[in-house]
């Protein structure tokens, strides 16, 4: 990933690029580091890394008991984890495919969300659940999805989709401080990009929008992989003199909203860009946050929303490719919403 | 513990974590133990078991060395074709030939099979084509054989969730009345197939309690080769997977997956308990994956090539060639037929693969919703005008 334009909060030393998944192992590694409590549980993380790598050498480093590989029960895994952070501890599960908190969902909706809340407050469940989302890796219907919106519509649960290096690292440290259940869905393709995280780069905090870039035209939302695309399709609509805003929510719940608003009544324009299929999706939500607000005077277009299509996600690559945004379609989007106003 | 890599999984090794495996295990697990069910030793021997027999002839014998030497070459061109970018994926089922092809030739054709990604051998003893399974690892289309033809469901991904499929299945073979009438043409059974990772899924140990509630028609056939991806089977349990089976009331052995006689012996037993109205059956096949999870996976990160060594000695279709040739039942000729056959299927799939038409664009909004949906078929011409506002969009289509 290629630097952001507007430097996220806290850079001093633009210096290091990593890659996110190294970013990931760097925020598990600092946290096992600095306390007793943190250990992260899943299947294949052990000795084997991750089935994307992520874990890598923690096994080695924090020992067995710390990196746990656990038996092929998602559900086993995240209730085992609800169950350790209610005893005091700070578990971070790894969902090997986020398609896989299906069969977690009990554990994930009805009891780490609601604990708190039907204790009155007399116990916390301060567990994360990271887990690789989205399509573009040739790995079909059933290993492809984004469901973030399924976890930001229950309360109780904070959503996190970190957009770069950088954020895969601090986010993710907030989490684990966070007293709260913290889902934290990391994009497939964004593993291999690198982006400047440096040393001694800290937390990200939860519930902050970022501005990637800013710009007079249109405001383009947009979460996880799509953020990185929008910043690619600002870059070719600037050549044609269009100017865009780039606004990346990373985390989705809470949702830190007054960034988006500000920024559609400046530009007038919202192009608000997902990868999950557009009905009712996580865009949705913003657009309505628009029309709930005064932004909604300064429109001088309809909101457009650029969705994945309704359809599971095929396997064949020329089908994959179709089926959720890319850049080319970012841009067709942009253009024809300054044709329209 | 003889088989994990050295410094993996030190928390399964005894003491810091609970017993030594050894005594919950005994002795030398690698074998399988003494209760595994063997009727062709590793070395070609003929043995008996006093519950279990081997009851066709020489000839059916022949004819299972002959399935499994085209399953393996199946098995060994798909992993080929992987390798020079004509598949995806592949999921490699070398060394699970016996299990499948005793298990799969057990079956009868109103019988029904809910598979994982990895039964090549089954799909081949019900009529499927293998270039149909190619087009599910190629990607050009999403698995879609017809089930009804072989019997023969869709390849299940998500570990696991096909027991439950195979269960509910078998329920309805009970409300269709063909279990227990007597008329072998008729009484059918189901056989679901999973692996050791996924016998610690909910869905499974959810659809034992299913099948035993209802006394169901199907056979649980595990897999137990030993590994799922980098686990070893130690994560996933700490008594031998059949002897599960009894917690959930009904019976479970442990059978040599490596050796076809046994497998069929015990799958036909098993299924014939099915058709009969007996209930559900737990089958261990015990066996081994000799290679890697799938063509994306490196076992030398994980596992020790000494244990693959021991293992290549008691290679399912070896044993029975040994037996054959020993005994006089076959000649080179026949031996050589078998090649040759491989050759051509091999040179089928080949062919075959780079043959099975691409998918079109537009093919990504048929089949979301049985009888389509207004919303789907105008986001198809929405996406088709898009596609036609490109001048090459006509190649695309
Ligand atoms: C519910 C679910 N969790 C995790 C995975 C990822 N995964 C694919 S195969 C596999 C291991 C399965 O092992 P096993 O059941 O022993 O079958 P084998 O691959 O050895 O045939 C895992 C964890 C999955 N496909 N589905
Ligand atoms: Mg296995």
């Amino acid at each position: 990933m290629t630097a952001t334009p507007t430097a996220p909060a806290g850079t001093t030393d633009q210096g290091r690029v990593i890659t996110y998944s190294e970013a990931v192992r760097e925020a598990l590694a600092e946290a096992m580091s600095a306390d007793e409590r943190v250990f992260v549980l899943g299947e294949d993380i052990g000795v084997y890394g991750g089935a994307f790598g992520v874990t890598g050498d923690l096994y080695h480093r924090f020992g067995a008991e710390r990196v746990r590989d656990t038996p092929i029960s998602e559900l086993g895994i995240v209730g085992a984890a609800v169950g350790a952070a209610l005893a005091g501890m700070r578990p971070v599960v790894e969902i090997q495919f986020s398609d896989f908190t299906c069969q977690a969902m009990d554990q994930i909706v009805n009891q780490a969300a609601k604990i708190h809340f039907m204790l009155g407050g007399a116990a916390e469940v301060p567990m994360v659940l990271r887990a690789p989302l989205g399509s573009g890796t040739g790995a079909a219907a059933q290993h492809s999805q984004s469901l973030e919106a399924w976890f930001a519509h229950v309360p109780g649960l904070k959503v996190v989709m970190p957009a770069t290096a950088e954020d895969a690292k601090g986010l993710l440290l907030s989490a684990i401080d966070d007293p709260n259940p913290v889902i934290v869905l990391e994009h497939k393709l964004l593993y291999r990009t690198s982006g400047p995280v440096p040393e001694g780069a800290g937390r990200v905090p939860l519930g902050k929008t970022a501005v990637r870039r800013r710009g007079r035209d249109v405001t383009i939302v947009a979460t996880g992989v799509m953020v990185q695309r929008s910043l690619e399709a600002a870059e070719r609509l600037a050549a044609d003199g269009i100017d865009v805003s780039v606004i990346d929510p990373r985390t989705l719940s809470p949702l830190d909203d007054a960034p988006i608003l500000e920024d559609v009544s400046r530009t007038g324009r919202a192009l608000l860009v997902q990868e999950a299929p557009g009905h009712v999706g996580f865009t949705a939500e913003i657009a309505s946050r628009i029309v709930e607000s005064p932004a909604i005077y300064r429109l001088l277009a309809p909101i457009r929303r650029l969705s994945g299509l309704d359809v599971p996600i095929p396997y064949a690559p020329q089908l994959e490719t179709a089926a959720v945004p890319q850049v080319d379609g970012i841009v067709d989007a942009a253009r024809s919403l300054m044709k329209d106003s | 513990m003889s088989h994990s890599h050295p410094e993996a999984h030190a928390d399964l090794e005894a003491g810091e974590f609970g017993p030594d495996l050894g005594e919950v295990f005994g002795p030398r697990q690698a074998d399988g133990g003494p209760e595994l069910v063997q009727l062709l030793t590793p070395e070609g021997e003929r043995v008996e078991h006093p519950e279990f027999s081997f009851d066709l002839d020489d000839e059916a014998i022949k004819g299972f060395y002959r399935d499994m030497v085209l399953t393996r070459r199946i098995d060994t061109e798909a992993t080929a074709l992987q390798r020079h970018g004509e598949l995806g994926i592949w999921a490699q089922l070398l060394g699970q030939e016996a299990a499948q092809i005793g298990s799969g030739r057990a079956l009868r054709p109103q019988d029904y099979v809910f598979p994982t990604y990895r039964e090549h051998g089954v799909a081949y003893t019900r009529g499927i084509d293998p270039l149909r399974l190619l087009g599910l690892f190629r990607g050009v289309d999403q698995g879609g054989w017809d089930p009804n033809e072989g019997n023969f469901g869709l390849y299940t991904i998500v570990i696991g969730a096909q027991t439950l499929h195979g269960t509910g299945y078998a329920m309805g073979l009970q409300r269709d009345g063909v279990v227990g009438t007597g008329d072998p043409d008729r009484d059918a059974a189901v056989v679901t197939y999973f692996g050791d990772g996924a016998s610690s899924q909910g869905d499974v140990n959810e659809a034992f309690i299913f099948a035993a509630s209802y006394n169901a028609p199907v056979v649980f056939f595990c897999q137990n080769n030993q590994w799922a991806i980098s686990e070893p089977i130690e994560r996933q349990t700490r008594i031998p997977l059949y002897q599960r089976a009894l917690g959930f009331g009904f019976p479970g052995v442990r059978v040599d997956g490596n050796d076809v006689l046994a497998t069929y012996a015990v799958s036909k037993a098993a299924l014939q308990r099915a058709r009969e109205g007996q209930g559900p059956t737990f089958v261990e096949a015990y066996t081994y994956r000799m290679g890697a999870h799938t063509t994306t996976d490196d076992p030398t990160r994980y596992r020790l090539s000494e244990d693959l060594e021991h293992w290549k000695l008691k290679d399912p279709i070896q044993r029975v060639k040994v037996y054959l040739t020993r005994n006089g039942l076959a000649d080179q000729d026949f031996f050589d037929e078998i090649d040759v056959e491989a050759e051509k299927l091999g040179e089928h799939l080949r062919e075959g693969c780079k043959a099975l038409p691409e998918p079109r664009i537009l093919d990504i909004f048929d089949y979301v919703y049985a009888e389509g949906s207004p919303e789907i078929d105008a986001q198809r011409e929405g996406f088709a005008a898009y596609l036609d506002s490109f001048e090459t969009a006509g190649g695309h289509r």
